[in-house]
Order: structure tokens, then sequence, then C-alpha cells
């Protein structure tokens, strides 16, 4: 159990009288890039903010790098939600410093090189950026944070494609392979397929499917969107 | 570079196929160094240890020879990219050849199509 990342122990988790999540248990391995798939109201943004201490928990236990999770886990996870929580009033430069501030774990000089790379002008300020530009902005922040598990909600939902480009190759790029975790959730499945290691499949707040992504293409000849179909048929 | 990828096939495979046709139309030369591997990766949106498996795939065949520290290179063995030719055109062409068979060309027909498809792709690699 060293080795595992994310412990979820009969988990279950209500909206009001809605639940979300049913008494869930499961195991993520560390190491490599983890994705998420599932349809809409599958749950799994309330997986992934569980996960990150960021909702508490109707039921259950959850364990993320060997730490009972509370909303101190931040510590440990760097979560990209789907909406932004950028300040407008800041430049782009501003916006780097300040998540130094926030976050101490968090290296600057990571996130100015991978802005620069992605050519967004540090001296913009947040409010005049485009959407694109802005996707571009979280994600280096998201990725110059020192932590051991990194989760993404969504990251390149409503995005054009030279965005979405983008973001898998800074995310091949950035991703500190040997010592970090990334969980990444989306509906693009045959786009971030050639980044995945591993593939969990969430329905009803369960998860029904949990395989290695090139076993699937060995054992099956399935990629995972037609596993994806297989299953939820 | 770019590579279009079927998802339905293991990707360490098909990226290896990529490699050995640059290797055997020369585009990579004998002796010559590879991307790192997180490059390779960067480059063709593929995840870093997938690429790390058709390096090692491709050492195990004797194509690439890793040195330390200093990375991954084509071999200068000339015999082996030689071999590997061959392997790949046996394999193609046996194909090829079944297929029209089982569509009932006949030997002369085969050959007539062939050299028609290479006159029409004259000059295209």
């Amino acid at each position: 159990m060293d080795n595992m990342m994310i412990n979820f122990y009969s988990v279950s988790k209500k909206y009001g009288l809605t639940t979300a999540v049913k008494d869930v248990s499961f195991q993520i391995p560390s190491g490599g890039i983890i994705g998420l798939v599932g349809s809409n109201g599958s749950g799994k943004s309330t997986l992934l903010k569980l996960t990150a201490g960021l909702l508490t928990k109707s039921a259950g236990e959850i364990v993320v790098c060997g730490e009972t999770v509370t909303r101190l886990i931040a510590k440990k996870v760097a979560f990209l939600a789907e909406v932004d929580s950028l300040y407008d009033f800041y430049t782009v430069r501003e916006t780097l410093s300040f998540s130094k501030r926030v976050f101490p774990d968090f290296d600057e000089q990571k996130a100015v090189e991978i802005v620069e790379v992605l050519e967004v002008d540090l001296h913009k300020k947040i409010g005049a950026l485009s959407k694109g530009n802005r996707a571009r902005v979280k994600i280096a922040i998201a990725l110059s944070r020192k932590v051991p598990l990194l989760i993404m909600d969504e990251p390149l939902s409503g995005l054009d494609p030279l965005v979405r480009e983008d973001i898998i190759k800074m995310i091949a790029k950035y991703v500190e392979m040997e010592n970090q975790t990334l969980i990444i959730s989306t509906h693009e499945v045959s786009e971030v397929e050639p980044l995945l290691d591993h593939v969990l499949l969430v329905q009803n707040g369960e998860i029904i499917l949990s395989e290695k992504v090139e076993d699937l293409r060995e054992k099956k000849g399935q990629s995972v969107l037609d596993a994806m179909k297989e299953v939820l048929r | 570079m770019s590579v279009a990828f079927d998802n339905s096939k293991p990707i360490y495979l098909q990226l290896m196929d990529y490699f050995f046709q640059q290797i055997c139309s020369g585009s990579l030369k004998l002796g010559e160094k590879l991307p790192s591997v997180r490059e390779t990766a960067v480059n063709v949106g593929v995840n870093p240890n997938t690429v790390q498996r058709t390096y090692q795939e491709m050492e195990r065949k004797g194509v690439v020879v890793a040195k330390r520290g200093q990375g991954s290179f084509v071999t200068e063995d000339e015999q082996v990219i030689k071999q590997l030719r061959s392997e790949i055109s046996e394999e193609y062409v046996n194909k090829f050849v079944i297929y029209m068979q089982n569509n009932g060309f006949s030997k002369l027909e085969i050959l007539e199509q062939v050299k028609e498809a290479l006159q029409s792709s004259k000059g295209e690699r």
C-alpha cells in the first residue's frame, strides 16, 4: 500500500439529497499519467475534488500520499480547476509571483520558462488575455508546483485544437515522470490517449474500469474509447 | 515531426515503425544520435514512458545503441540495417502479394499494377 498514491475506502458524497458518489473503494498507484474518463455527471469532478481536499466526504476514508485527506492536503496536491481563479488585475508576471507567495513549493523560474515557451506576453494583464492564453497560464502554474500529485480537471475543455496541442505537449515536457503522478479528467479521450499510462473509467460515481492503456491495445486491440464504449453499453 | 497514431494499436510499436522508417530511408544516418526520450515525447505528444519503451525495444533489436551518459544512437553496423530493411520489405511485400492473390490477381497482373503504381509515385518518398 506504500506505493499507492490515492486510497479510497467506502467513500460516499452527498450534495443535499443527491448522492454523487456512493460507497466507492479504489486505489491509484503512484507514478505516471492517469486518465479519468466518464460521461457528464458521472462523478469525475467530485472524485477529484474529494482527493484534493476541496470537498468534504459524507462517509468513508480517503488517504493521499499516506495522509488522511483534509484541506491541508493542498500542500501535496496541485489542483487545476475547470473554472479559473486568476486575478484580472495582475499581469502574467505578477500572477506567477503571487503563486510563489501562495505555494511555497512553486518553481517560479519553471513557470516563467513555460509561459515563454508558449509565447504568452508576461507583461499583459490577465484580464486582457484570450481564453486560450488564460488556459496556458493556468497550465504553467499547475505544472510548476513541486508536488507529488497533480490533478487537472478538464484542462482541455472549450479550447481550440492549437491550445489543446500546446497543453498536451507541455504536459509531456514538464511533468516530472519520476516523482509526480498526474491525474487528468477529460472528454477529449482520443486526444490525450497517447499521453496516458493508465485509464480509469467512472460511471455513477464508481470506478468501473482500471487498466493500463498499452495493455488494452496489446491484449484486446482496443483504444480507450473502444473500451469505454464497450463498458458503458 | 508528426506521427498520426492509431489508438487501438500499441503506441510504442507505431513509434518504433516511425523510427525504423527514418533509419531505413536514411533520414537518420548510421551512428546518428536520436533525440532524447523527453524530446521525442514532446515532439509527438506521447507519454515519455512509452517513448522509453520504444527505445528499449529498438535497443533489444540491436538497431539502436544506448551509450551511457550520452544518449541513444543508431547502430553503426550496416549489416543490422540491411537485415532490418529486408525484414520490413519481406513483411509488407508478402502481405501485399497474398492480399492480391486472394483477390484473384495473376502474377503478371500484380507485376503490372506494381509497375504502374511505382511510375505514378515517382520521386515521392
